[in-house]
């Protein structure tokens, strides 16, 4: 059991942390914020081609780095942390994580080293206009004819829908919950980005009409396969979560420690004081529930993932509200204003929040897990 | 859920497993789950326990043995605590000389005190008491009053202690003294060993909220020690004493939060018995009782892995205590509100169930060890860098 990071995960997350300072810097989240691609190809490509990052947790045989999901947990903090724009949590959190668990080695071996290398942008298409995430949510349509698989239906809020050159669809069949893969140029596919909340990550709605569509797997059985690329996005969003709680918190304390009120800096008051203690205890309890379920992951015991998962994001995606929040409060005025980055930490938050079904919904996943 | 600390420990910990399975019997197995850091309940069978154990060499196992302990590593430690919660063994009544000063002195005490002082601990032949609080001085601890002076061979020791977990007990209290007098805040402190058995040494139990005896005043008029009796050097008392804080923060967590788990499991069978489980909002409470009590684990996992790594801990050892005892605090109240009014009724001689004993005792946790605005103070000035309080 590896409870701690190694030297090389600390220099793994140096060397992304750098490399993010660089590319994902305050006025490049802005430029793509306000973006409606909201996505930088150039970088992208580095990100895959220098880092290897969106190959990071595949495996070698699809032209992966065969990493664990500690090392890729660290990449999304940090990813986190300097608010990555793009479709980094689409294409390596949902996308490539199904591709891995949907029994089809075929379709591995046809779309992983694509993403590994940067060449594809990829997604996992799955609520609907209910917002659900869970089987039932799924009622979008597909079809067999003589000419293969056809969908027909809407997929929306997906992540970076609009701009993904790989779309997994999942869709009902007569026999259950299959997942299909739609290229982004396919007949019959509409693609509207929807202006969102938080601009640091983009939505899209998907239209379906017959669109042709490549089955992966067997028929009707992918929902055990959804259900756990669900269960390790969820973990990776958590890490995610915490990066972006630190730096806002990061951002409080530096601002506490220069601001001068009554004569004193503000962090020397204990309302201001504690608050960000608060804020700490917060983080470190969310840092234990992401990182628990990433060593879950690695363990790959399946009933620990299920309930780590649920409650990393019954932890943490409530901790980065707060703590996002609470950066806005110890700032004052100026954490209201469009020009101070808390509330591109905040938005973020509260989008983080929802973005798998929301806390309450993950509480309830972790009781029905637990036998309560 | 099990832990696995790899092949190297797995025969200790079946060693472990088994010695406790052949020797928690009897009047022990019925005392399973009693005790923590400030509850006394059932003193003698306790102690009673505690001798077994001493007797099967499971006392200071990562203590050199030239003090009579086993000689193992912090990771067998650590499988001990372990399996010894998993066990739900009593709750040690030699804790404070166990955990406090035995770690203080082996870190910072003279090789004469070690050779005089740990093998009868790890014997349960001589108790300890803490007597750092005063009247006065509590989280101000630099204000310490009680005064030392050194005539000829010995120290003369004045003042008042108070809060002094078990001191009714204790045989000797490590005591935190003012030896320079002219000497202010944490300057000029040291810290001295001293013998209750002797007519200038007074201790009164103080009744707690529960109905415990379990802590006490301590009058010190002419205690006399001997010279030898400084932990570390005369005027360093108070880094010898926040040595022992620091300690205390520390070890108390991973045998509390087993005790916490346990609690939360039991939440939720009573839960299910009065079928709460349906009430969304209390469901929901219940849940978080439970993420809670995993998220300490996994908390102290990660300063445990941190430490058999040799690494430095990070922020969450701090942390961590803030965390517990306040989310323990909650689960108790949650426990309350499921038992409902027969929860409100207590036995004969304000006689306690566990869970009463559990949600009362939990109020002490944000006190003792630092309180929690302390905590928060330390949190934020030594952990995030903001700036201090004004301080006279
Ligand atoms: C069950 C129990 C067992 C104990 N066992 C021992 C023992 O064995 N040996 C021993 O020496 N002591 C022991 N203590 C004492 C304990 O360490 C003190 O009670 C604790 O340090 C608080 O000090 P105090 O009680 O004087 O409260 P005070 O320091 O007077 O605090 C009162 C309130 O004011 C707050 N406060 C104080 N200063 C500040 C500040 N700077 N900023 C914000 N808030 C502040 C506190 O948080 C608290 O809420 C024990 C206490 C308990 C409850």
């Amino acid at each position: 059991m590896d409870l701690t990071f190694s030297e090389e995960q600390d220099e793994l997350r140096k060397v992304v942390r750098s490399f993010l300072s660089k590319y994902s810097d305050e006025a490049t989240v802005r430029r793509l914020a306000a973006d409606p691609r909201g996505h930088d190809r150039v970088v992208w490509r580095r990100m895959a081609g220098e880092l290897g990052l969106q190959g990071l947790a595949v495996p070698e045989e699809y032209g992966g780095t065969g990493f664990g999901y500690v090392d890729l947990g660290i990449v999304f903090e940090e990813a986190g942390r300097a608010l990555l724009c793009g479709p980094y949590f689409a294409t390596v959190a949902l996308a490539a994580e199904a591709l891995q668990r949907c029994d089809d080695e075929q379709a591995r071996r046809d779309l992983l080293p694509g993403i590994a290398s940067g060449e594809t942008v990829a997604t996992l298409a799955l609520t609907e206009d209910d917002g659900r995430w869970d089987e039932p949510g799924i009622r979008l349509t597909a079809r067999e004819t003589a000419a293969g698989w056809h969908l027909t239906g809407t997929k929306t809020y997906v992540p970076d829908g609009h701009l993904a050159d790989l779309l997994l669809v999942a869709a009902r069949t007569p026999t259950g919950v299959s997942l299909f893969a739609v290229a982004a140029d396919a007949s019959g596919l509409v693609r509207t980005p929807l202006p969102t909340l938080d601009q640091t990550r983009k939505q899209a709605r998907l239209d379906f009409t017959d669109t042709p569509a490549r089955l992966l797997g067997t028929e009707g059985t992918a929902w055990p396969a959804l259900e756990r690329t669900l269960a390790t996005a969820s973990v990776l969003l958590a890490a995610e979560q915490v990066g972006g709680a630190a730096a806002a918190l990061e951002a409080a304390v530096d601002y506490a420690r220069i601001r001068v009120q009554y004569g004193r800096p503000i962090g020397s008051f204990q309302g201001i004081k504690h608050k960000c203690a608060d804020m700490l205890v917060e983080i470190e309890s969310a840092r234990s529930a992401a990182y628990g379920g990433l060593w879950a992951l690695d363990s790959g015991d399946a009933t620990e993932i299920a309930v780590a998962a649920a409650l990393a994001q019954a932890f943490c995606s409530e901790a980065f509200t707060k703590v996002a929040a609470g950066t806005i409060q110890v700032h004052g005025g100026i954490g209201f204003t469009w020009e101070h980055p808390a509330h591109l930490y905040f938005k973020r938050a509260k989008s983080s929040e929802v973005l798998l079904g929301g806390p309450s919904y993950h509480r309830e996943l972790l009781a029905t897990r637990l036998g309560i | 859920m099990e832990l696995d600390f790899g092949p190297a420990v797995r025969d200790f910990r079946d060693e472990v497993r088994d010695w406790l399975a052949d020797h928690l019997v009897g009047e022990f197995a019925d005392h399973r789950g009693v005790g923590g850091p400030t509850d006394g309940a059932a003193w003698e069978v306790r102690l009673a326990w505690d001798r077994e154990l001493s007797a099967g060499g499971w006392l200071g196992v990562s203590w050199p043995r030239e003090y009579g302990g086993r000689g193992l590593g912090l990771l067998e430690e650590i499988v001990f605590e372990y399996e010894y919660a998993r066990a739900d063994a009593p709750y040690r009544a030699t804790v404070n000389a166990l955990d406090l000063l035995g770690p203080m002195l082996l870190k910072m005490g003279g090789e004469e005190q070690k050779k005089r002082f740990l093998p009868p601990i790890l014997a349960v032949e001589e108790l300890w008491g803490q007597g750092f609080s005063e009247p006065g001085a509590g989280s101000d601890l630099a204000s310490v009053r009680t005064r030392a002076e050194r005539e000829g061979e010995e120290w003369v020791v004045n003042g008042q202690k108070v809060w002094t977990s078990f001191g009714v007990h204790a045989d000797w209290l490590y005591v935190l003294t003012r030896t320079d007098p002219d000497s202010v805040r944490h300057k000029g402190l040291s810290l001295l060993l001293v013998p209750t058995d002797q007519p200038g040494v007074e201790i009164r139990p103080i009744r707690n909220l529960a109905g415990q005896d379990e802590f006490a005043e301590v009058f010190l008029s002419d205690a006399r020690t001997g010279a030898d009796m400084v932990v570390g050097e005369v005027g360093q008392g108070w880094r010898t004493a926040m040595a022992t804080l620091g300690i205390e923060r520390g070890t108390t967590l991973l045998p509390q939060q087993l005790t916490f788990e346990r609690e939360a499991e039991a939440l939720i069978d009573l839960a299910r018995e009065r079928g709460a489980l349906d009430d969304p909002m209390l469901r929901r409470r219940i849940v978080d009782a439970w993420i809670s009590v995993r998220i300490m684990r996994t908390t102290n996992l990660r300063t445990l892995a941190e430490l058999t790594a040799g690494r430095t801990p990070g922020a969450q050892a701090t942390t961590a205590k803030l965390y517990a005892s306040t989310r323990h605090q909650q689960l108790g109240h949650l426990a309350m509100e499921l038992a409902g009014p027969a929860g409100q009724i207590v036995g004969e001689d304000y006689g306690l169930d566990t869970r009463q004993r559990s949600f009362l005792l939990s109020l002490a946790e944000t006190i003792y060890g630092g309180s929690s605005e302390i905590q928060r103070n330390i949190i934020g000035e030594q952990i995030l860098g903001l700036p201090k309080e004004p301080r006279p």
